[in-house]
């Protein structure tokens, strides 16, 4: 089966000062339909470089990203945004929701985004009963009207998500989702993820720098220098970080 | 969508984005006000101006003026054809003016016209500024009995009436005067030694009477000089024009039931504005319609001779332009051509020295003034021919220029303002810059983060200027109340109507300058979100959601 998401020799470096820092050294990666696989590593490791260029926020020096058998890096600037915008859902250690939107229109951005004045006018009835139904999702469809500065973290993090979703995505790309959060809190935001994957078929790519978090995964890659190390599937009966089935990626 | 939500919520909280465009909103204002002051004040000059010049002046500089004037109006009418709408002759003369108050001679040097009154109203707005409303629609020289200016504060009683109560305490202060003196010299005869008996100890019945009519005292003492002394400026004239004529007349002349030929003076050539102790703007009269003045003016002949000619006054005549009001004096055509000599003794023929001609609405006043003057060359003719604008040309490109720099300067105002935009919006747009890197992040184009900018600076351009336009019409609606309001805080006039032409502050408000104040200010203001917005579409997303 063709994986939904793969990196094939994905390299990236910055500059600073004219001297290279190679971020990415050719890391090939695929990430299978309908599975929630973490991404771990240490900061600087190159984990959210990588979700960048996945997610065509950025463009690689060299390989290439296929999405459901297309390759995306190397389409056109509008072309990338759509993808953005319709076949993918990306949230953000800090929710990123715009501070001067409430809730629901944060969750409406996509829809606004992806539309004109006049086809977002015709389309509203419907598209707010979706946002609605994609808050009531994630537990918040009572606080629609309250803006981000209202709300505890983990309640950004939720309405996050329920943007996130609002283009009907395959794919969900969650950087350090629960990173900003206390461990109760993500935790109930780590069941959500689990809950969408298994009733949506959502399928997830997760960066965590927690190893306990990445255990709850159903692959986890590992990464360090800018090189995918270890890839391992967590077996659901071990309690503890045993790494089983390992293989060499 | 996105754009038009999120700039409209920008607006709603960002108040320094407001303070920002507080400086457009006064800038549009003042524009505003500025231009419709200014627009009013030359249309009411403009008007002014016009209403009293004709349209085209065809002068002749000979003192003995252009013989045949009906010729001359046959040959104009031929050349301007369809566009003359009316023509008046009339005879301008450089004249002295002299008034008698408290017994000194107030001189002054006038611009004595004679005009044809059937026709000069056809040609200039004379008629309008007469104070005298029956004159207003139609002149007379003669005096009418009384009714000037009723609703004019502080106008001394005028017409007939007066003339005759003040002719009447002349005569009853100059036969007291008389048997004073008689009981006077009956006393010396007497020689008892006691002193004599003053006037003013035993005014009589019929002083008291009329010196209720007479308002002003101080007037009642030039009177009297002037009716005891007759024809007081006759001992520096030529005999046969002063004293005798003052002898012949004083002899016939009943002043309670006659008057001299009529005249109607410009109302600066005999008042005086003056504050009084209160700061309030009082005229003064040194003569009013009934009482009598002197003209002296050149005769026609080719020896001018100094002609000395009483007139009576019988109207004030007030354009509110002091050029106009403070020069002129009008009388009768065919008295002045009389008095001058200006008439032909062989053919009858009355000569004029200035024809004023009167062009249909939108007729070129240029070109009709260049087909006269190729006719009537001016190296063989001693015309001037001008059309009105050509008399006025400095003032009004005065006026004009002082407009366009106010406007230049006030624009640059708001181009100032614009930087302002400027500084703010870049401050926006680094507050805002995780926000463009979510929205990118979430698919949106570099040229949608833009517009979101463009339009938001677009916005504020329309809010600034439309208070900017909404408080500038307020101003000039209330600008009279205003002016007074900074009047009575600042005590310092605004608008001083003695330096001025007008009482009130003249102002239109003209549409089109409306909206090009509007479109330039919405421009500026948009054109200073470009810069910033072209940066946030720039904005590389990884570093803007990188941005702490």
């Amino acid at each position: 089966m063709n994986p939904l998401l793969e990196a094939r020799g994905i390299c990236k470096s910055y500059y600073k000062n004219k001297i290279e820092l190679p971020v990415l050294r050719g890391v090939d990666v695929a990430f299978q339909h309908g599975e929630v696989s973490a991404l771990v590593g240490r900061s600087g490791s190159g984990k959210s470089t990588l979700m960048h260029l996945l997610a065509t926020l950025d463009q690689p020096d060299a390989g290439e990203v296929w999405f459901g058998g297309q390759r995306v890096d190397n389409l056109s600037r509008r072309q990338r945004d759509e993808y953005r915008n319709r076949q993918i859902g990306i949230i953000f250690q800090f929710y990123h929701l715009l501070p001067e939107l409430s809730a629901l229109e944060n969750v409406l951005t996509p829809a606004m985004i992806s539309r004109s004045v006049l086809g977002y006018c015709r389309d509203r009835k419907a598209l707010t009963l979706r946002a609605e139904a994609m808050l009531d999702r994630v537990g918040l469809l009572d606080r629609k009207t309250h803006k981000p500065a209202e709300m505890s973290g983990g309640e950004m993090q939720r309405v996050a998500i329920a943007r996130s979703l609002m283009s009907e995505p395959e794919l969900l790309l969650a950087d350090e989702p629960t990173g900003n959060l206390d461990t109760e809190t993500g935790e109930s935001i780590l069941q959500l993820l689990r809950q969408l994957n298994t009733e949506d078929d959502l399928t997830i790519v997760m960066i965590t720098h927690d190893e306990t978090i990445a255990e709850r995964a159903d692959r986890c890659y590992r990464m360090q220098d800018g090189l995918l190390v270890d890839r391992f599937t967590v077996e659901p009966a071990e309690e503890t970080f045993t790494p089983r089935a390992r293989v060499v990626a | 969508m996105y754009r038009l939500l999120l700039c409209f919520r920008y607006l709603r909280t960002r108040y320094i984005a407001l303070a920002s465009i507080i400086s457009v909103t006064l800038g549009v204002a003042t524009l505003i006000v500025v231009n419709s002051v200014m627009s009013g004040f030359s249309a009411e000059m403009h008007e002014r101006l016009h209403g009293l010049a004709s349209d085209i002046l065809v002068e002749c500089h000979a003192s003995g003026g252009m013989p045949d004037p009906e010729g001359h109006l046959a040959e104009i009418k031929r050349i301007v054809g369809d566009d003359l709408e009316g023509a008046s002759v009339s005879v301008h003369v450089p004249s002295m003016l002299g008034i008698d108050f408290n017994g000194q001679l107030i001189t002054r040097h006038v611009n004595l016209v004679g005009i044809d009154a059937a026709t000069y109203d056809k040609v200039s707005q004379f008629g309008r500024y007469l104070i005298h409303p029956e004159n207003q629609k139609q002149v007379d020289f003669n005096l009418r009995e009384t009714g000037f200016a009723e609703s004019r504060e502080g106008f001394p009683a005028s017409g007939w009436h007066y003339r005759r109560a003040r002719v009447s305490y002349e005569r009853a202060l100059a036969e007291e005067q008389a048997r004073v003196e008689a009981i006077n010299r009956e006393a010396e005869k007497l020689s008892s030694g006691k002193p004599p008996q003053r006037t003013g100890d035993a005014p009589s019945a019929g002083q008291e009477a009329v010196a209720g009519l007479i308002e002003d005292d101080q007037d009642s003492e030039a009177e009297n000089a002037f009716a005891a002394a007759g024809p007081t400026m006759g001992g520096f004239l030529p005999p046969e024009l002063g004293g005798g004529q003052g002898a012949a007349e004083a002899a016939v002349f009943d002043p309670a039931t006659e008057q001299y030929p009529g005249i109607i003076l410009g109302i600066s050539t005999c008042s005086n504005k003056l504050r009084d102790d209160s700061g309030n703007v009082r005229d003064h009269y040194y003569c009013r319609p009934g009482d009598d003045i002197r003209m002296m003016f050149p005769s026609a002949s080719e020896n001018p001779k100094v002609l000395n000619q009483k007139f009576t006054v019988v109207d004030l005549y007030e354009s509110g332009m002091s050029e106009y009001d403070s020069t002129f004096a009008f009388v009768r055509l065919d008295q002045l051509q009389d008095l001058r000599g200006m008439i032909d003794p062989v053919t009858g023929v009355r000569s004029v020295t200035t024809i004023q001609l009167k062009l249909v609405e939108g007729a070129n006043l240029n070109a009709v003034r260049d087909a006269l003057r190729d006719r009537f060359p001016p190296d063989t003719f001693a015309y001037s021919i001008q059309t009105w604008r050509d008399m006025q040309g400095p003032l009004l490109a005065a006026v004009r220029l002082e407009t366009t720099i106010l406007n230049i300067l006030l624009f640059l105002i708001i181009a100032v303002a614009g930087f302002g935009i400027l500084a703010t919006f870049f401050m926006i747009v680094v507050e805002k810059t995780r926000d463009i890197g979510t929205l990118k992040a979430l698919g949106a184009s570099g040229g949608g983060v833009m517009s979101i900018f463009l339009s938001y600076g677009l916005l504020l351009g329309i809010v600034g200027s439309g208070v900017g336009l909404v408080g500038g019409i307020a101003f000039v609606h209330h600008i009279n109340e205003i002016a007074g309001v900074i009047e009575k805080i600042t005590g310092q006039e605004v608008f001083d109507p003695t330096v001025y032409y007008f009482t009130e502050i003249p102002t239109i408000l003209n549409p089109f300058t409306l909206a090009w104040v509007m479109a330039g200010a919405v421009a500026i203001a948009t054109t200073a979100s470009v810069l910033p917005a072209m940066r946030a579409a720039r904005m590389h997303p990884v570093t803007a959601l990188r941005f702490e």
